[in-house]
């Protein structure tokens, strides 16, 4: 087909698309966000709320679901938009404000301006959410369209340019396409930052006439999900994405590794994969052009060390998914014994950006090593939960105290920790280090999976390493006996540290095995597990040694270094609470009327000092565990 | 775990539907687990050996990748499922005390169904509202903030669903016999 030919036939599909889009949006909608996210926040329910009371109305109102805005603090989130307004997001929904918003807004004029987070388009009455000062700093790239658009049509990111980027590059050539990605110096997001125009390039010159493409949506990481989001949000953008590379090395297919654990992003993608089909976009010479490429959905079954890329394409092919040694790379030996190009959600979706746009654009964003955005799902204590994406080289301090505004109830910061179970933990004094792959490592952290948690004096660096290990161990494949064996020995000395065990070798002992586990693996499972460990010991170590020497835990969390412990001048004796809040009736009256703990009994559930009236707060947690030298003559 | 009466023949008519006529190479078996799994809500030994014998490997390579995959389980989902997220934010909150709370409630420990059949109780990583944290999905609604005196509430509701069904059960048993 010829260029003119390519450009007429993406003309119709785009005006067919507009015409759908326009006519829905000449009528007032309301957008619920119903990613995982949200609906785990009841947005199933406020979406029936809305379709109920527009009913009893009778409004014209449609209602649609979008995907996660990333304001997940605010959840369950929709967003207004009605013509002669601008469209208003409202945060914290329920039934009442659901109510007052059909009433007032959507059946009057009033569009309740006290309980909108912020309007999504510039205007004269209501601030966006680019004035915040998160929006500063915030750029999405990735995330532009998520939560705005209709996961679920097709027509909704055609309408917003969607497919250009495959236009484009048919009418250029694939050398162009490999060309436009080196030139931007993408990097791999899946964790380890690999440029992706090199890998695809060793995928070329590893010749054959068999290929594939494959998207690792594993993500293993248990407190991180930006590749869920963007597959439920927008999961066009990553297809596109991959037809693209598809189109650069010449395969004809390739598959979307997603864990079986995020049924909606399996169902949003393969929704998606069957509408790219019917419109000529995916299967056989796609717009015409000859070249021809067809996706699938491989659901993966929830292992850790699946989403490493040797792992990932044995348990593709049927068998556990145990990573294997390097060389020979996927690149020329992967599924299925074939060249095959392996890179995670977020770098895919980038690709369509930069073959539009150009490498320059993307160049100009982020660092001169790592151009372009980071995005992270941002969580612990801090205000602004939920995903971010800021351009590379911004700060820790910036991301977490301008973006994240700060910590709740002006709690003290301590250490962040940033990729998950490969990652580490880093101090205040390392919040002034740039974002981006070499910095972070450089300061012993990963960019990893893109979790980041925030924590304050309350968390424990000891118990957050072994909560990692733990996880580790447990998903260790089993194949090499660093990972295997070691992970289960360093997990051992964690465990034994918040108990208090250990001698003045345990330290040592710990490190230096953490050196060999982290030398030794065959896998990068095994050689991140360290991480953790490495990180708090080297920023941390004083709270190592308290475990250790003073059977103390400064954060009070190790529960078999504290005790719950009601302080006699502060107990009211009117109040039952806690003795009804005990699940052991551990707590009863004595006969002066004070409440006291058998310690025997108490199971160390935090529930008392939770239900402790504030009033009183007369429950406090003592660590080293040993009641006041008073009280303990009493009881005897 | 105890196979109900009935269950076997349920067992074998399902993996063969779905092992169907063609002949099935490695390739297929985890989607023919996760398909089994989807149908019977779990995977009894019985049609792991079926499975096996389908797709022409020793039983113990099934058992292996049942056993390998979090996404596997090997008891039977109770009538109610507890998840309890421990996830890094649900950790971080005392997720892990909840889940004690459970296992102390239930009698049985994380991974496990209760003889009964009425409760299962699993962990499950991060389900995506961290900021509800600590979370626990029972029988697929999500509950955030859940301490262990909550731990009480639910159960309590949960125990009140099971006499109800029973009363139901019982008198539409009695309806059946006035018919
Ligand atoms: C234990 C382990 C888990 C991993 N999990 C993921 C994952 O969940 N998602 C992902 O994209 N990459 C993961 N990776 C990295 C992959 O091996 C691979 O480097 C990556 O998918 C390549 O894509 P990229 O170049 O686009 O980053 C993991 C690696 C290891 C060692
Ligand atoms: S960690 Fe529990 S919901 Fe995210």
């Amino acid at each position: 087909m010829t260029k003119e030919g390519l450009q007429k036939l993406y003309e119709k599909l785009k005006d067919d698309a507009n015409n759908i889009i326009k006519k829905a949006e000449s009528k007032p909608r309301v957008l619920v966000g119903t990613a995982t996210c949200g609906v785990a926040a009841g947005a199933l329910k406020i979406r029936d709320n809305f379709l109920q009371e527009i009913k009893s109305k009778s409004l014209d109102v449609d209602v649609v679901e979008v995907g996660c805005m990333g304001h997940c603090y605010a959840e369950p989130l929709a967003v207004i938009d009605k013509p002669g307004y601008p469209p208003v997001c409202y945060g914290y929904l329920d039934d009442g404000l659901v109510h007052r918003l059909v009433e007032d807004f959507l059946g009057g004029d009033d569009p309740s301006y006290e309980y909108a987070l912020a309007a999504l388009e510039r205007n004269d009455v209501f601030p966006t959410f680019e004035d915040f000062p998160r929006g500063v700093y915030e750029q999405k790239l990735i995330l532009e369209n998520c939560g705005f658009i209709d996961a679920r049509s097709i027509e909704s990111y055609i309408s917003r340019d969607g497919y250009s980027a495959l236009v484009k590059a048919l009418n250029e050539s694939p050398e162009w396409v490999l060309d436009e990605i080196k030139k931007a110096n993408l990097r791999g997001r899946g964790g380890a930052g690999f440029p992706a125009g090199i890998k695809w390039e060793a995928c070329i010159k590893a010749g054959g006439n068999e290929k594939y493409v494959i998207c690792n949506a594993d993500e293993g990481d248990p407190g991180a999900f930006m590749d869920r989001s963007v597959l439920e949000s927008d999961p066009h953008l990553v297809i596109e994405g991959m037809i693209l590379c598809a189109f650069a090395i010449g395969a004809e297919k390739g598959y979307l590794y997603i864990r079986a654990e995020y049924p909606r992003a399996v169902s949003h993608v393969e929704d998606a994969i069957r509408q790219a089909r019917d419109k000529g976009l995916l299967g056989s010479s796609i717009l015409g052009s000859g070249f021809s490429f067809d996706l699938e959905v491989f659901q993966g079954s929830g292992a850790f060390v699946c989403g490493e890329a040797t792992a990932l394409v044995n348990s593709m092919e049927g068998k556990m998914g145990m990573p294997e040694s390097r060389p020979p790379r996927l690149a020329s030996h992967g599924y299925r014994g074939k060249p095959t190009v392996l890179n995670n959600v977020k770098t895919f979706a980038y690709v369509p950006m930069i073959i539009s746009r150009g490498a320059d654009w993307f160049k100009e964003i982020g660092t001169a090593e790592s151009p372009g955005t980071a995005v992270f799902s941002l969580v612990g204590k801090v205000n602004n939960t939920g995903l971010v994406e800021v351009p590379m080289g911004t700060t820790l301090r910036q991301l977490i105290y301008d973006v994240g505004d700060g910590l709740p109830n002006n709690r003290e910061f301590k250490a962040v920790q940033i990729g998950g179970p490969s990652g580490g933990c880093l101090p205040e004094k390392s919040l002034d280090v740039p974002i981006d792959f070499d910095s972070l490592h450089d300061a012993g952290a990963i960019m990893g999976s893109g979790g980041l948690v925030v924590m304050d004096q309350d968390d424990c660096m000891v118990s957050v390493s072994r909560y990692f290990l733990e996880f580790t161990q447990h998903e260790s494949c089993g194949k090499c006996t660093f990972c295997r064996i070691g992970t289960k020995h360093l997990l051992d000395i964690l465990t034994d540290i918040t108990k208090g065990e250990g001698d003045s070798d345990t330290l040592q002992r710990l490190e230096e095995l953490a050196e060999d586990v982290r030398d030794g693996s065959l896998c990068n499972l095994g050689k991140t597990a360290p991480n953790p460990i490495l990180t708090t010991l080297r920023y941390f170590r004083d709270e190592y040694k308290a475990h250790i020497e003073e059977g103390r835990c400064p954060a009070l969390v190790c529960r078999d270094l504290i005790l719950y412990f009601i302080e006699p001048p502060k107990c009211s004796k009117l109040c039952n609470v806690c003795v009804g809040s005990c699940p052991t009736e551990a707590i009863f009256t004595r006969e002066d009327g004070l409440k006291e703990i058998d310690q025997e009994k108490c199971v160390k559930c935090d529930n008392c000092l939770k239900a402790c009236p504030t009033e009183y707060n007369a429950v406090v947690k003592l660590s080293p565990p040993v009641l006041p030298p008073e009280k303990e003559k009493k009881t005897k | 775990m105890q196979l109900i009466e009935g269950e076997k023949e349920k067992i074998l008519a399902c993996v063969e539907e779905i092992l169907g006529s063609n002949s099935k190479k490695q390739e297929d078996l985890i989607p023919i687990l996760q398909k089994v799994q989807a149908k019977l809500g779990y995977l009894p030994g019985l049609a792991m050996e079926k499975i096996a014998r389908g797709v022409g490997v020793p039983a113990a390579d099934v058992y292996a990748l049942a056993t390998f995959y979090n996404q596997f389980r090997l008891n039977p989902p109770g009538k109610h499922q507890v998840k309890v997220c421990l996830g890094t934010a649900c950790y971080m909150v005392g997720g892990d005390i909840t889940l004690e709370s459970f296992e102390r409630r239930m009698e049985i420990k994380e991974g496990e169904t209760s003889p009964d059949r009425l409760y299962s109780l699993e962990r499950v990583a991060c389900v995506g509202c961290c900021t509800m944290a600590p979370v626990v999905v029972v029988d697929d609604e999500v509950e955030g903030k859940v301490t262990p005196t909550r731990v009480d509430g639910i159960m309590l509701a949960l125990q009140e669903d099971n006499s109800k069904g029973r009363r139901e059960e019982k008198s539409g048993q009695e309806a059946g016999e006035v018919k």
